[in-house]
C-alpha cells in the first residue's frame, strides 16, 4: 500500500486541498468583513438581511454567481476570455504554499521561497491583460493598458524593498527570513520601515485596490477589464483580488512583521500542537490586520489619476526604495 | 460632427453613455480619444426628453405644477419658484409675505439638498465612495422636513399661483433651526474628510480651467460662473421674491478649476443656511395664499419672462399667452443646458479621468437637459 500512495504525494494533495480551501474561506470572510467595514465606515450597518447580522450574505452572493451563465460576448476570443479568471485565480493560491503560517505549517519550504512568490504575482497582470484585450470591449482595453503599465511599473520598487530584506537575511527561504527576526522584526528598524511602507503602497498598487484600482475605475470605466464577465468569470476574479490582498499582507508579514512570531513575552518557537497553533493565530492576525488597512483606505480615499500614479511611482517609490536598498547595503559591509 | 470610427487613424472613438456610470442619468458623450487623452468630446441629448415645454403649451397653468418638478429632480422647488413667478408677473398677482417667505426657505433648503447631491456625487466621479453616504445623511433631514411641510420628498409641486398650498407648521420650524445647527458643524468633518485630501486636491485643481470669457460666450451660469470669478447670481443681479431684503454673499472664486466650483458650491450651502435662519426669524403672520387669485388664470396676451436662480445656475421661464388659460408658449432656460456646452472646448486635451471630474465639477442633471 505504501507503494502504491507514497506519503510524499499524499502531503501533496492533502496540502493542495487545504490550500484552496483556505483560499476560499478567506475570500468569503473577506468579502463580508469588506462590506461590513465599509458599512461601518459609511455609517450604515452593511449586509444584515440574510443570517444573523448578514452573515450568511457571502454564501449566498457565491450561489447566485455560479447559477449564473458566463456570456461570451460575441467578438470575444472565446478561449482566452474564458482562461483569464483561472489565470487570475491561480496563481495567488499557488504562491501561498511557501508561506509559513507556523514554523511547522508550510508546505514546502522553498530556498527561493520569495523568487517564487514575485514570479507568480507577476502572472495576475497577464491575467488582466488577456482578460481586457479578449473581451473585445473598449473599456476592458484601456482597463488591461492601464493594468499592465501600473503593475509594470510597480513591480520594480516592489521588488527593490523585498531586496532590502533579503539582502539582510542572506536567503530567499521565507523560514530563515522569519527565523532573522526572532529577537526584532524588520518593519521596526529605520530601513525595514521604509522598505515595509514601499512594500505595501505597492502591495496595494499590485492587487489594484483603491486609491490604485485604475483597471477598474467604475467611474471612468464602468467596471474596467472585467466588464464583460458575468456569473463565475466574474467571481474567480474577485476570488484572485481577495488571495492576492491575503497573499500581500502575507508577505509583508513574512518580510517585516516577523512571521509567526507574536511580541516579544507572548512567542514561542516550539513545534508542537499547541505552540502550532499560536503562532498561526499571530500570523493570521498580523495578516487580517494588514489587511483591514487595507479595506479601510479603500473606502476613505478618492482614486489617483492615471499620471499622477505612474509619477508617483516613478519618481518617488524607486528612488526611495533604491536609496534604502543603498543604505542598508552599505550598512550590511560595515 | 460626431465622429464616426476610422479605422486608417490612430484615434479610438469611444461611446460614453447613455448607460455610463458618470454621465448620471441618459447623457451620451462620444468621445474621439487618444490613448487616454480626450480629443473631441461631443454631448449626445434627448434621450431623456419628455416634452415639457408641449405639455406646458396644451395644459393650463394648475396642470402644469406636477412638471416643473419633473424636470430638475435635484433642486425641484427652484423650477416651481420660477413658474409661479412668471405666472404672477404675467397676472400682477400680489403675493401675502409669509408664502414669499416660504417659498424661500424651501427653495434654500432644497438647494442645499441638491449642493449635497451634488457634493457626494462628485467625490463618487473621483473615485471616493464613502462622502456621498455621508452627505446623503444630511440631505436625509432636508427631505424629511420637506415631506412634512409639501407631501413630497424629491418632485415636489408645493408652489402654487398666489402662494403656496400648505402653511409651514412650529414642527417644520423647529426641525429646521436644529437642521441649521447641525448642518453648520457638519462642514467641519467635510473639510477635514475631502477638501484637505491630497489625493482630492491633485484631482481637482487646475483641471478643467473654465476663463471668464467661456462663460460669457457659451452663457454659463450658476456656481460654474462663480467659480470663473464672475459674481452672477440672480437673487442679487435681478432680485426676485424677498431676496433684496436677506443679507447674504455670493461667494465667487477667480480660478475656474473645479476646485473653485467645489468651494462656491460648498460655500453657498452656507450662505443658503443664512438665508433660511434669516427667513426664519423674520417670517411674517399672515395667510400663504393670495386672496384674489382667478379660479381661470387667462394668461395675456402678453409676454413675460420670469428668471430665477437654481441650484445649478440662471433658470428662465418665457411665457407668452393668448388670453386663454393654455400658455400659448411656454419655453424654459435650464441651466445645465448652457454648462454642457462647455464640455467640448473645456476636454480637448484632458484625460480620461479628468473628463469625468469636469463633468462632475459642472453638476448636470440630465432630465432637465432634455426635458
Amino acid at each position: 500500500m505504501t507503494d502504491v500512495f507514497p506519503p510524499d504525494l499524499i502531503r501533496l494533495i492533502v496540502s493542495f486541498v487545504i490550500v484552496v480551501a483556505f483560499a476560499f474561506t478567506n475570500a468569503a470572510v473577506l468579502v463580508l468583513v469588506e462590506r461590513k467595514i465599509c458599512g461601518h465606515i459609511q455609517r450604515r450597518p452593511g449586509p444584515f438581511e440574510v443570517g444573523p447580522h448578514g452573515l450568511l450574505q457571502t454564501a449566498v452572493d457565491g450561489m447566485k454567481l455560479m447559477a449564473k451563465q458566463m456570456l461570451v460576448p460575441r467578438n470575444a476570443d472565446a478561449s482566452l476570455f474564458r482562461a483569464a479568471p483561472i489565470l487570475s485565480f491561480v496563481p495567488p493560491i499557488a504562491a501561498l504554499i511557501v508561506v509559513p503560517f507556523a514554523r511547522l505549517l508550510q508546505v514546502r519550504d522553498l530556498d527561493i521561497g520569495v523568487l517564487f512568490i514575485l514570479s507568480l504575482a507577476a502572472v495576475n497582470v497577464l491575467a488582466i491583460l488577456v482578460a481586457g484585450w479578449s473581451s473585445a470591449n473598449k473599456y476592458s482595453l484601456f482597463g488591461a493598458i492601464r493594468a499592465v503599465a501600473q503593475n509594470v511599473a510597480y513591480e520594480i520598487p516592489l521588488l527593490l524593498s523585498l531586496l532590502t530584506i533579503v539582502i539582510w537575511v542572506g536567503s530567499f527561504r521565507m523560514s530563515d527570513i522569519v527565523a532573522a527576526q526572532g529577537g526584532f522584526w524588520f518593519a521596526f528598524t529605520p530601513m525595514g520601515f521604509v522598505a515595509f511602507l514601499v512594500y505595501f503602497i505597492c502591495g496595494i498598487a499590485e492587487t489594484n485596490r483603491a486609491p490604485f484600482d485604475l483597471p477598474e475605475a467604475e467611474s471612468e470605466l464602468t467596471a474596467g477589464f472585467h466588464t464583460e464577465y458575468a456569473g463565475m468569470g466574474f467571481g474567480l476574479f474577485f476570488l484572485g483580488e481577495y488571495t492576492n490582498m491575503l497573499l500581500v499582507s502575507a508577505i509583508a508579514t513574512t518580510l517585516f512583521l516577523g512571521g509567526w512570531n507574536g511580541p516579544a513575552f507572548l512567542t514561542t518557537t516550539g513545534t508542537g500542537f499547541w505552540a502550532t497553533v499560536i503562532q498561526t493565530l499571530w500570523f493570521l492576525a498580523k495578516v487580517y490586520g494588514l489587511i483591514v488597512v487595507m479595506i479601510w483606505v479603500r473606502w476613505t480615499y478618492p482614486r489617483v489619476r492615471f499620471d499622477q500614479l505612474l509619477n508617483f511611482c516613478w519618481k518617488i517609490l524607486i528612488p526611495i526604495s533604491m536609496a534604502n536598498l543603498a543604505v542598508t547595503a552599505v550598512w550590511l559591509k560595515l | 460632427m460626431i465622429p464616426r470610427p476610422d479605422p486608417t487613424l490612430e484615434t479610438l472613438v469611444l461611446n460614453m453613455g447613455p448607460q455610463h456610470p458618470s454621465t448620471h442619468g441618459v447623457l451620451r458623450v462620444v468621445l474621439k480619444l487618444d490613448g487616454e487623452y480626450v480629443l473631441e468630446a461631443h454631448p449626445v441629448i434627448g434621450y431623456g426628453h419628455r416634452m415639457h415645454e408641449k405639455m406646458g403649451e396644451v395644459r393650463n397653468v394648475s396642470g402644469f405644477y406636477a412638471n416643473v418638478g419633473r424636470m430638475d429632480y435635484a433642486g425641484a422647488l427652484s423650477f416651481g419658484h420660477g413658474h409661479v413667478l412668471a405666472v404672477e408677473r404675467m397676472l400682477g398677482i400680489e403675493v401675502p409675505p409669509r408664502a414669499e417667505y416660504i417659498r424661500v426657505i424651501t427653495t434654500e433648503l432644497n438647494r442645499i439638498a441638491s449642493h449635497l447631491l451634488w457634493f457626494g456625487a462628485f467625490l463618487l466621479d473621483l473615485g471616493a465612495f464613502t462622502p456621498i453616504l455621508y452627505s446623503f445623511d444630511d440631505r436625509e433631514y432636508i427631505l424629511d422636513l420637506l415631506e412634512h411641510v409639501t407631501g413630497a420628498r424629491l418632485t415636489f409641486s408645493y408652489f402654487r399661483v398666489g402662494g403656496v398650498n400648505r402653511d409651514l407648521d412650529e414642527r417644520f420650524i423647529q426641525g429646521t433651526r436644529v437642521f441649521i445647527r447641525r448642518m453648520r458643524s457638519r462642514f467641519e468633518a467635510y473639510h477635514k474628510l475631502v477638501t484637505g485630501n491630497v489625493i482630492f486636491r491633485k484631482r481637482v485643481e487646475g483641471v478643467g480651467i473654465i476663463s471668464p470669457d467661456m462663460i460669457r460666450k457659451y452663457g454659463a451660469t450658476g456656481p460654474v460662473a462663480r467659480g470663473s470669478g464672475i459674481p452672477y447670481d440672480i437673487r442679487r443681479v435681478e432680485p426676485y421674491s424677498v431676496y433684496s431684503e436677506l443679507d447674504f454673499d455670493i461667494p465667487t472664486f477667480p480660478e475656474g478649476d473645479c476646485f473653485a466650483r467645489y468651494r462656491v458650491r460648498l460655500a453657498e450651502m452656507e450662505q443658503s443656511l443664512r438665508i433660511v435662519e434669516q427667513a426664519l426669524d423674520r417670517l411674517p403672520d399672515g395667510s400663504v395664499m393670495a386672496e384674489k387669485v382667478p379660479r381661470k388664470l387667462k394668461l395675456g396676451p402678453g409676454e413675460v419672462y420670469q428668471a430665477v436662480e437654481a441650484a445649478r445656475g440662471e433658470l428662465g421661464y418665457y411665457l407668452a399667452g393668448d388670453g386663454t388659460d393654455v400658455p400659448y408658449r411656454l419655453k424654459i432656460r435650464p441651466p445645465s443646458y448652457s454648462n454642457l456646452s462647455l464640455l467640448n472646448e473645456l476636454a480637448s486635451g484632458v484625460l480620461l479621468a479628468d473628463l469625468v471630474a469636469i463633468m462632475g465639477s459642472l453638476d448636470l442633471v440630465i432630465p432637465e437637459i432634455d426635458r
